[in-house]
């Protein structure tokens, strides 16, 4: 469990473009500088946004992570929905679910 | 010379990045609102603008994170997100370090505030400065409170930002506007999104155009993340702005508008 480094990697991810450049080149060279746990680095690799979303990382961040995907917003919200059906309730942070997953409440 | 212009408004990055999705009417509403505030701030004619922000992991981190920041550069860049997705084009804006290296030490007489020669501009001011200064001609301070990342900045201590920030910008000959710029209650960029409780930010925009202080600071985070999100934190950003102005707050629009993901506002306050 390492939500920190999980968060810290898409902090720079978030305002680093030569972070980004190489992420998008190679995400496993730039996911081996931080102390992630095979979960965490699953949920990164495949990329699975619901479980990124159920781990806890802040939405801010999450948002950003899923836009530089070109995840589209009414999919980047799909998929947090889904991912709460899939692994259960968001285990920490401050973004947690008030909705069912099978409300949608705008997009 | 003094504080010239106070206001505040929404930032939410759906504004710009998804605006053909909300009925156009609304829409218009909201758009209008920004350019009735942008006329007042322009007709004050301002030698900078402080924007007060509740970023979004643009600069300030767990590793780090102040309660209270501003900026003390000569320029700036945003937005750092992707520009096609948010909808706002990169820009550089001026920054006005002498002027902010005079604020930030009068600031530090009674707010300690870290000071910063590098800042990404993300949504949080990138919206704001697309509508309040389309042409790119206002010098900007940027300036932040911990609305993100807990413990967060306690409400009183925004109270007390703002309140520094009037009396250093009282004491520049330059003349300053602030914008403060945060959302009522929302539950951004969570499944929850679109979600408003327009009973509750009415509520707040009363206290907060009356400038009743005790009203707004008698909010606890445990009800403000209960009944308005933890989008709701960024009230911290209005707070400050009311405690620079002193007078009564002035609510252009208030346009709850789901698929932005806030209630969108923009208001200006009478400086006394």
């Amino acid at each position: 469990m390492s939500l920190y480094q999980l968060s810290k990697l898409m902090f720079d991810l978030n305002r680093d473009n030569a972070v980004k450049e190489a992420f998008r080149a190679d995400p496993r060279q730039v996911i081996v500088k931080y102390d992630l746990d095979d979960e965490e680095r699953r949920a990164i690799m495949d990329p699975d946004i619901g479980l990124l979303y159920v781990l806890g990382v802040n939405g801010q961040l999450l948002m950003h992570y899923a836009a530089l995907l070109g995840i589209e917003w009414s999919d980047y919200l799909q998929r947090m929905r889904d991912g709460v059906k899939m692994h259960g309730p968001v285990r920490a942070g401050i973004y947690t679910m008030t909705t069912s997953p099978d409300e949608k409440v705008a997009g | 010379m003094s504080l010239v212009f106070v206001g505040v408004c929404s930032h939410a990055p759906g504004i710009t990045g998804r605006e053909e999705r909300a009925p156009r009417e609304l829409r218009d509403e909201l758009y209008a609102g920004y350019a009735t505030m942008r006329a007042a701030l322009e007709d004050t004619k301002p030698d900078a603008l402080i924007v007060i922000a509740a970023e979004h992991f643009a600069n300030f981190f767990m590793n780090n994170m102040p309660s209270f920041a501003l900026g003390m550069a000569d320029q700036y860049h945003g937005p750092i997100e992707d520009a096609d997705w948010l909808r706002v084009p990169q820009r550089t804006v001026k920054g006005a370090a002498d002027l902010s290296r005079r604020i930030i030490s009068a600031i530090m007489q009674t707010v300690d505030v870290s000071y910063c020669e590098e800042w990404k501009f993300d949504h949080g001011i990138m919206v704001p400065l697309h509508f309040l200064d389309p042409g790119n001609k206002l010098p900007v301070i940027p300036a932040n409170i911990n609305c993100q990342g807990p413990p967060l900045t306690p409400l009183h201590r925004a109270w007390a930002f703002g309140d520094a920030i009037r009396r250093a910008a009282d004491t520049v000959p330059e003349r300053i506007a602030l914008v403060g710029t945060g959302g009522i209650s929302h539950w951004p960029a969570t499944p929850d999104s679109g979600r408003i409780n327009e009973a509750w930010d009415r509520e707040f925009l009363d206290k907060w155009s009356r400038n009743d202080r005790d009203a707004m600071l008698a909010y606890k985070d445990t009800e403000i993340y209960r009944n308005a999100g933890q989008g709701g934190f960024e009230i911290r950003t209005f707070i400050s702005a009311a405690a620079a102005a002193r007078g009564r707050g002035n609510v252009i629009c208030y346009t709850p508008i789901p698929i932005y993901a806030v209630g969108c506002t923009t208001a200006t306050m009478e400086i006394v």
